[in-house]
């Protein structure tokens, strides 16, 4: 067996690709596609680096066979941004200090923004455990629940 | 100078210059970057503790189609015993380039053994895998325990204990003896009311930063080679590949993408060199990222320790005597970072009677490197947990313990200097007054304090500071930004310059770029870098002070700089003169003497401490030995916080590690030396749900050598949890801990033998 | 470097027919590749042909069909979760469900995945055994069920034959005043292998007292182990303190643990107990709340 011919849609545009049968999605989006905001930290689906959305699911791409997205949906970090606008995740990312080196931040946006799908109400605890298959080392956690609680603030429309 | 300044952009809180590429993706990490025609190379690695290599043969490798080439230890020059500079330590070149790719012997599980460049990575890896080595196996060592045992396996032949006089003529596995000290230590312990006396064991840990080491090296015909890599030292990269490849300095740019966490790991190199010798070979060039398991084989974990300490106080607690004995494993080659930890452990405290002996052994693992502020934190653990003992046996609360003993301005340091403006007794009486020490605890819960000491370094760092024509200005720098540094750095320099933050961009270069910096690393960059950007800025502005003086055809002396515009003084301001603003003189800069801009060069020196200290609560399931962290609060001196958010991230970010490390982390070895725990699943960092929000306390006692009082802040933060932590745990089941980690099966066992 | 095949057919038979017509031992079934993705990253397993399955409708619903929960075996925890009979019917169930690896986990592990992976730590056989669940398998003889119970027969294998795999997963709606509950203790909060799991499942009468019980312990041996000792001690008490700790000593009992790097044999054995406690007393409270 060659390489597969996949069809896809990421991040909303209809996007064609080849790959190899044992390659992962995320090998595929960053070697195949160069969208490189997706990152790799371990390959073996423990740091959440490489978070993306799979028809609106979160998962980690380096145990998705981009083969398997054949006819799906994926939603990576280059398309949380509105064009020039940030989303508000991310903007209070930025405001929070909730990045130190920012290798982990896509996936931490992604995965945020999957909960906050879901949940956009959640406490700290959930948040907490929601985002415990994202490995930070720098921050301590402690900026990134903040930023992210107060995104959902936000995003509810809460004024305080 | 620096007290009572009022400041316009330092300790406020921009948001970071490179922040929205970090936030949508585009940031460029180690592995982002590729280029056309790009080889993947692949590093074979020992699976044995300690092994001769009797031959290596890649030729069934080379003969796989899509290998363009395959190195061994022979393929690079067998260098001369030389010290230069890692990070902060010294390194001896000739132990880089055999840790690097291994010769005679493979001397950890990990080791390199040969590497292979193909088209694509699963050539490169199918590769690996027919290259035919031939071992003979040799038994290890892993513990200090063991290395230092009479007989023991011998790592190197040739290496002598130094430090001992005279030095042996015996093969060991010491390779240095230190002893540090002062007074009478018999006198000292005589003249106490109590003593107490501990030993306490740490086990190997990993700096566990996110980013995998990856680097692109191109070679060209004209013998040039530019390397890409994650990097907190592109000057200690093109070094080291200048050195282990027998090349100038010159014929090697690095150019540093972005890095995700170093912590002192990223201080040295690894498949750097290998790289560079694959590109030259092939003629194409070569990526190597390596693989989460390789990072925790190859790369440069933090030492495993034993450490013995004894103290004697008077009834009032102050400390009449402190004795230790540290072992500190090196890994593979000689180098732990012992010296530091035996400088560091008591230096908090003004104790005249002291002694303490350090060992640098050799074992089977992986050479060590530097894990923010290196050697401290076992060190501290075994100081602060032996103190905490010793409060209890006065009946003294160990704030007030701590307090009694601590230095200040003028105490003399164990380790030699007088301390000048320092903030340990400033955090102790942060933390006294602190909320979270006057909480109430629940059922099963305990609360523990400790502090931490670190010298921070200076040393070298080159920055320039070049106004645009608009009036906006670039700051350049060669040291990588962890975390946020360009943006402190920016904060400086619009101080000086009087404009906005968001109107100076920060810049890091490569190495052909600015003049030499040495590496990210010591808590060095806000303090030091940002001594050459304040130097350039004020540079800067006197050169807009001439400017404007010879528009106005004034003295120099009659202008003065205010607030992004130049204005008349000292008689200047009688007459009609206008205020200059920073653009207009940018724009009038090419008919009144041309661009503006200023570099500077320099070895920061004066670096001043940093003190803190952590307390922590925790609750201990009395029938899982589950221990979790409920409260936490980090109290540090900063000197001054340039950007207190990352100030804040910093003393957040090293306490969690000091976490990690007293309760789950921890190489695993099986009997053969081989690693168990090579990921993230085995090997546990905390993960969000594992952990409090982190308090923070920013003390501010100005650093007198700085212009603005800054003290490097980001090592300190992980010495004291480990024992705060192991404190906290004693208070909640009255059991002393001494062997770290403090994973559920180890406290489930000693609670159970209560 | 063979070449590797992927399908993804969309009918149970087309599978069975991939399956079988694949040399032996060549050919693995992908659900969520949680596990089947990282024993390929790490060399474990090197298949020719891999066969996804969650394309075909059987192995992707959630809903209640003759006096069952039907749980399709490649449908991943995330959307189980969400499942409003899940979490009612088993809370247990749901429990384990929830526990396995991080939310990127949940988004691709099944529960169907988890049980033909056969470690003796997968966190939901236990809580599917205690509920007397049945697998469903497909092959080229047909389709047949077989208890949980029996599926596992070692570590890394399964009843499974040539050509066969598993479509859906069957848990009888529980009896009145009935209720499981499911507990493991992991060093960190999140993010670990099961050092030890326990799931319990119990029935009361009106007075309170337990007329049925069953008691599955995980990564205390081999396979998940049925524990009818601690059943026992637990059936015909009020599950008070007493009978309780009878039937922690009687997990301890069974417990035929290894050392390993995440735990000792003498501190699995004592978990063990503390566990089965702690479940049976929460799987009482939720049955004694239940009409
Ligand atoms: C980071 C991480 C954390 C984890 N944490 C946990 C945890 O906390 N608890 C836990 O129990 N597990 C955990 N796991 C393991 C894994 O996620 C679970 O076992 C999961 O349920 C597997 O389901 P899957 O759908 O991904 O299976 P897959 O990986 O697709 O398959 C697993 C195995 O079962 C076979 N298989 C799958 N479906 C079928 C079928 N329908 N018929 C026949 N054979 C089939 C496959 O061939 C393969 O051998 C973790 C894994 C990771 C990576
Ligand atoms: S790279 Fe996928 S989880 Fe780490
Ligand atoms: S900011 Fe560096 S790993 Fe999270």
């Amino acid at each position: 067996m060659g390489r597969i011919h996949v069809r896809t849609r990421i991040n909303g545009e209809a996007t064609e690709f080849l790959c190899d049968p044992r390659q992962t999605l995320l090998d595929a989006l960053r070697d195949e596609l160069q969208l490189t905001g997706t990152k790799e930290g371990c390959t073996t689906g423990d740091c959440g680096a490489c978070s993306v959305t799979l028809d609106g699911l979160l998962v980690c791409s380096c145990l998705v066979l981009a083969a398997e997205t054949e006819g799906h949906d994926v939603g990576t970090i280059e398309g949380m941004a509105q064009g020039e606008t940030l989303h508000p995740l991310q903007q209070k990312f930025l405001e929070h200090a909730a990045l130190q080196c920012g290798v982990c931040t896509p996936g931490f946006l992604v995965a945020a923004k999957a909960l906050l799908d879901r949940e956009p109400d959640p406490s700290e605890k959930q948040v907490r455990y929601a985002l415990a298959g994202n490995l930070c080392r720098c921050t301590g956690y402690d900026k990134i629940i903040r930023a992210v609680l107060d995104a959902a603030a936000e995003l509810r429309g809460d004024t305080r | 100078m620096s007290d009572e300044r009022k400041y316009r952009w330092v300790g406020t809180r921009p948001i970071r210059h490179d922040g929205v590429d970090k936030v949508t993706g585009r940031a460029n990490f180690g592995a982002d970057f590729s280029l056309p025609g790009m080889l993947h190379g692949k590093v074979l690695r020992s699976p044995h503790a300690h092994a001769r290599i009797v031959s290596i043969d890649v030729a069934p490798a080379l003969a796989l189609e899509g290998v363009k080439v395959a190195i061994t230890g022979a393929d690079m020059p067998d260098i001369a015993s030389e010290m230069g500079t890692a990070g902060e330590g010294q390194v001896d070149y000739a132990e880089v380039s055999r840790n690097v790719m291994a010769r005679e012997k493979a001397l950890y599980d990990g080791h390199p053994v040969a590497a292979v460049a193909a088209t694509t990575s699963e050539i490169a890896e199918e590769a690996l895998s027919r290259i035919v080595v031939e071992y003979e196996v040799l038994p290890h060592v892993l513990t200090v325990d063991e290395a230092m045992a009479p007989g023991a396996p011998i790592l190197h032949d040739h290496l002598r204990t130094a430090g001992l006089d005279p030095v042996p003529d015996e093969p060991t596995n010491v390779a240095q003896r230190i002893e540090i000290g002062r007074g009478d230590l018999a006198a000292g312990f005589a003249e106490a009311d109590e003593i107490v006396e501990h030993e306490f064991t740490t086990q190997m840990v990993h700096q566990g930063y996110i980013e995998p080491h990856a680097v692109v090296a191109r070679s060209g015909e004209d013998d040039q080679s530019v390397v890409w890599c994650c990097t907190q030292g592109p000057f200690t990269v093109r070094a080291m590949c200048a050195k282990l490849l027998g090349l100038d300095v010159s014929k090697i740019k690095v150019i540093p993408s972005e890095i995700g966490g170093g912590f002192g790991g990223k201080t040295t190199v690894y498949v750097e060199p290998l790289a560079v010798l694959l590109s030259r070979k092939a003629g194409r060039p070569v990526k190597i990222v390596m693989s989460r398991q390789e990072v925790f084989r190859g790369s440069g974990p933090a030492s495993g320790t034993r450490i013995r300490v004894k103290l004697g106080a008077k009834a009032d607690g102050r400390l009449t005597a402190a004795e230790a004995w540290l072992a500190y494993e090196a890994g593979a080659f000689k180098g732990s970072p012992v010296v530091a930890g035996a400088m560091c452990m008591f230096a908090p405290y003004a104790v005249e009677n002291v002694k303490i002996e350090g060992y640098d052994v050799v074992v089977n693992k992986p050479k060590v490197n530097a894990y923010r502020a290196p050697g401290a934190p076992p060190a501290a653990f075994a100081a602060e947990s032996a103190l905490d003992e010793l409060a209890r046996k006065l009946g003294m609360d160990p704030v007030e313990l701590r307090l009694v003993n601590a230095v200040k301005e003028g105490s003399q340091a164990i380790y030699g200097p007088k301390f000048r403006a320092i903030g340990m007794v400033e955090t102790l009486q942060a933390a006294r007054e602190h909320p979270h020490l006057k909480a109430k605890l629940g059922p099963n819960q305990g609360r523990g304090i400790a502090t931490g000491f670190w010298f921070n370094a200076g040393m070298q760092s080159s920055a320039s500071v070049s106004l645009n024509e608009d009036g906006t200005a670039t700051v350049v720098s060669g040291c990588p930004d962890i975390g946020g540094s360009r943006t402190s750095l920016a904060l400086m320099a619009a101080e000086e310059l009087g404009i906005d933050v968001q109107k100076v961009r920060p810049v890091v270069a490569d190495t052909e770029t600015i003049g030499y910096n040495d590496a990210t690393g010591g808590s060095r960059v806000t303090f030091a870098t940002g001594m050459a950007v304040i130097e350039s800025a004020r540079d800067v502005v006197r050169q807009l002070r001439e400017r404007a003086a010879s528009i106005w055809g004034v003295e120099l002396e009659q202008v003065e700089w205010n607030d992004g515009q130049a204005l008349p003084i000292n008689g200047a301001d009688e007459g009609e003169l206008e205020p200059l603003s920073i653009g207009t003189l940018a724009r009038r800069a090419a008919r009144t003497g041309g661009p503006i801009s200023a570099s500077t060069s320099l070895t920061a020196r004066g670096a001043g401490p940093s003190f803190a200290t952590h307390i922590c609560d925790v609750e201990v399931d009395p029938e899982t030995g589950v221990v979790q962290v409920v409260r936490y609060t980090a109290i540090q001196d900063a000197g001054k916080a340039v950007h207190p958010g990352y100030v804040e991230g910093q003393y957040q970010g090293g306490a969690a590690q000091g976490i990690g490390w007293a309760l789950n982390e921890e190489y695993v070895y099986d009997e053969k030396g081989v690693l168990q725990n090579p990921g993230f699943l085995d090997y546990r960092m905390p993960v969000a749900s594992d952990l409090p929000m982190i308090d923070t306390v920013i003390v501010e006692v100005p650093n007198p050598t700085h212009p603005y009082g800054v003290r490097g802040v980001g090592e300190t933060p992980i010495i004291p949890p480990l024992a705060a932590v192991a404190n906290a745990v004693r208070d909640a089941t009255g059991v002393r801990f001494g062997d770290l980690p403090m994973s559920p099966p180890t406290v489930l066992a000693r609670l159970d033998a209560r | 470097m063979e070449s590797m095949h992927y399908e993804s057919p969309a009918t149970v038979a087309e599978a069975v027919r991939l399956l079988s017509d694949a040399p032996p031992g060549s050919a693995r079934v992908l659900a969520g590749g949680t596990d089947l993705l990282v024993q390929m990253r790490i060399g474990r397993i090197d298949p020719a042909l891999i066969v996804d399955v969650k394309r075909i409708p059987e192995t992707r619903g959630v809903a209640v069909r003759d006096g069952a929960l039907v749980i399709g075996a490649s449908l991943e925890t995330m959307t189980l979760r969400r499942a409003p009979d899940l979490e009612k019917n088993f809370p247990g169930l749901a429990e384990a469900a929830a526990l396995i690896g991080s939310d990127q986990i949940q988004g691709r592990a099944s529960l169907g995945g988890n049980l033909c992976n056969a470690s003796p730590a997968a966190d939901t056989v236990p809580a599917l055994i205690v509920l007397g669940a049945q697998a469903e398998i497909a092959g080229p003889e047909g389709t047949r069920r077989v208890p949980v119970a029996e599926f596992v027969t070692g570590p890394g294998s399964t009843v499974l034959g040539r050509g066969e795999f598993l479509v859906s997963l069957h848990v009888p709606l529980p009896a009145p005043r009935s209720a499981d509950a499911y507990l493991r203790l992991i060093p960190r909060t999140e993010m670990d292998i099961a050092v030890v799991g326990s799931a319990v499942s119990v029935t009361l009468d009106a007075g309170g007292t337990c007329t049925a019980a069953r008691v599955v312990l995980g990564a205390v041996a081999p396979t998940a182990i049925e524990v009818p000792e601690a059943a026992a001690a637990l059936i015909g008490s009020t599950l008070d303190d007493a009978a309780l700790g009878r039937a922690g000593q009687a997990a301890t009992a069974a417990c035929n643990p290894i050392n390993d790097m995440r735990g000792t044999v003498e501190y699995r054995r004592k978990v063990a107990a503390v566990l089965t406690r702690r479940a049976a007393a929460k799987a009482a409270e939720r049955a004694a709340g239940r009409n």
